[in-house]
């Protein structure tokens, strides 16, 4: 069944789809999760679905409003953490609310008929157009290219941010480069797994890929693979069961990372009890 | 007299509209073994933090090594306090000491050889070779600790300033951490902030006393009063045993004790 579905361009395109946001989400989630960050990839996601509506409302490709909205909350965020010194979390709240916020407002003032929301709040990889693949592509290139030119200060930065200051690094560049491409990363994902979900794929593979990472090179490519396993498993899934793919592949995603994480506590349970 | 190495004059600091420095002069010479010592919420932390370029003061000036605190404070070895880390972090104890040279190399991208070299030097010195590439998350706080300084060595600094390196280390582990610091001494100035008194080095030369306000006295001239000045309550650090192990006896200054029983069962446990 899978082999006959490979024939069509669509699933293709999916699998496709899901490898290049798989590699995005190794190498950006893997820092934003060590970093303790998550958060602000759930800020700048739903941040994002204000430039989807802003889209509808003028009549511009809705992705491209996302961009704007994703990119600027990245800005806005970076700003305010460094000159204000607010705390991320509450950041993240406000955008995270201000965003969804405009985003209703824009699409109630839309003319015409209400569009597929659901599309963009749960995604929908088996509908990924070609163009849209370049692009993906494209990101990635430039996602593994920042990260591998800058790897080791990515991670003194990631790890002792504070102490890169000290060492006159650009942290704060860095900082900002990091929370950019975590902005275009999550307007990618949108269309694969949703606004909603975006979090979970960014947050997921790494969290798992920590358990049995050494440093950030081996944790940035488990992370890759484990996203490659769970979004290929969640589209054949989906294909089979007829059922919307974004929820597949994060259901995949969320029970392995509950598995894993309840796997170490059992195996600590009976390592205590040998001693 | 030679110029100081760390220079503070009339630095100012508030947060929040919340006085933390009052008018901190202080001068840290070469070859000085320095203690800033004083209460929590005393300042300690945010006079390190100013020293470093980490905070801006609203009034006063800083001067490292003559010259900015920008261009300087690179020959400063920073060892911050423990609970600023997360030691859960993928990383390496070579990696993270190789980290401590990423100030010194310029636009270069990767480590070069005399960057390894550094890094085994200040392992080795340190002696945690051979844990190098253990996770900094599966070793012991006192060997953390010591990766900490040896991150802070491999850039070679003229000036090594640690923030409270004992609060989280047991007792054995605290020891040997000072007679690291002795060794280290011969080669670097050390500048040490703590609020341990009781742990001292007998090797301090010169002993700042914070408290929103600053006091500086040399080792040997310190007294119970100058200590109470900054401390509420200079009864429960006499009971550490202040005067004994922190600074040189003298027998004049001994006289002006009030020494109480349990204070000389200390010493004798001293010798």
């Amino acid at each position: 069944m899978i082999l006959e579905a490979l024939g069509y361009e669509f699933f293709r395109n999916a699998l496709a789809a899901g490898f290049l946001a798989s590699i995005a989400c190794g190498c950006i989630g893997s820092f934003i999760v060590v970093k303790r960050m998550v958060s602000l990839a759930g800020g700048i996601s739903h941040a994002a679905f204000g430039g989807i509506g802003l889209g509808y409302y003028l009549g511009v490709d809705p992705i491209l409003g996302a961009t704007i909205f994703s990119l600027a909350t990245a800005g806005i965020i970076t700003h305010f953490r460094n000159q204000a010194h607010q705390h991320l979390d509450t950041l993240v709240a406000a955008v995270w609310s201000s965003g969804m916020a405009l985003g209703i407002l824009f699409i109630y003032l839309a003319p015409g008929f209400a569009p597929d929301l659901f599309s963009y709040l749960f995604g929908n990889i088996l509908l990924v157009p070609f163009e849209n693949l370049v692009l993906m592509a494209l990101l990635v290139c430039i996602i593994l290219i920042t990260v591998t030119i800058f790897y080791d200060r990515f991670v003194a930065v990631t790890f002792d941010e504070e102490y890169a200051i000290v060492m006159n690094l650009p942290a704060r560049a860095i900082m900002l480069a990091l929370i950019g491409l975590t902005a275009l990363t999550v307007v990618m994902l949108i269309q694969v797994v949703g606004v909603i979900l975006v979090i979970a794929l960014l947050s997921l593979p790494a969290a798992i890929a920590r358990e049995y990472s050494s440093s950030m090179k081996t944790m940035i490519l488990y992370a890759t693979l484990l996203g490659a396993l769970f979004t290929t498993s969640g589209i054949c899934f989906s294909y089979i069961l007829d059922v919307p793919s974004g929820g597949a592949i994060i259901l995949i995603a969320a029970a392995s990372y509950f598995l894993v994480i309840l796997g170490r506590d059992i195996r600590q349970h009976f390592a205590e009890r040998k001693e | 007299m030679t110029s100081p190495v760390i220079e503070l004059s009339h630095v100012t600091f508030r947060f929040n509209r919340h006085p933390v420095l009052d008018d901190v002069t202080l001068a840290i010479r070469e070859g000085e073994f320095h203690a800033i010592i004083g209460p929590n919420g005393g300042g300690k932390t945010t006079v390190l933090k100013i020293m470093l370029g980490l905070l801006q003061p609203q009034a006063g000036s800083v001067r490292i090594l003559g010259g900015s605190v920008r261009d300087n404070r690179r020959y400063l070895g920073y060892v911050p306090q423990f609970r600023t880390f997360d030691f859960r972090y993928p990383i390496s104890v070579r990696e993270m000491v190789l980290s401590g040279r990423l100030g010194h190399m310029g636009t270069k991208l990767r480590y070069g050889d005399e960057d390894h070299a550094a890094a085994e030097g200040a392992l080795e010195t340190m002696d945690i070779t051979d844990i190098a590439d253990r996770e900094i998350a599966d070793i012991s706080g006192g060997q953390r600790q010591r990766a900490i300084i040896a991150r802070a060595l491999v850039g070679y600094p003229r000036v090594l300033l640690l923030d409270e390196p004992t609060v989280y280390v047991d007792t054995p582990t605290a020891t040997h951490f000072y007679d690291i610091l002795e060794d280290l001494r011969k080669e670097m100035t050390i500048v040490l902030i703590t609020h341990d008194v009781g742990a001292l080095s007998p090797e301090i030369t010169t002993v700042s006393c914070l408290n929103h306000r600053i006091f500086t006295h040399d080792a040997r001239e310190i007294t119970e009063e100058m200590i109470g000045a900054v401390y509420p309550c200079p009864v429960d650090l006499i009971a550490h045993g202040v005067p004994h192990r922190v600074f040189r006896r003298h027998d004049e200054m001994a006289e002006e004790e009030v020494i109480t029983e349990e204070e000389e069962e200390e010493e004798v446990v001293d010798r």
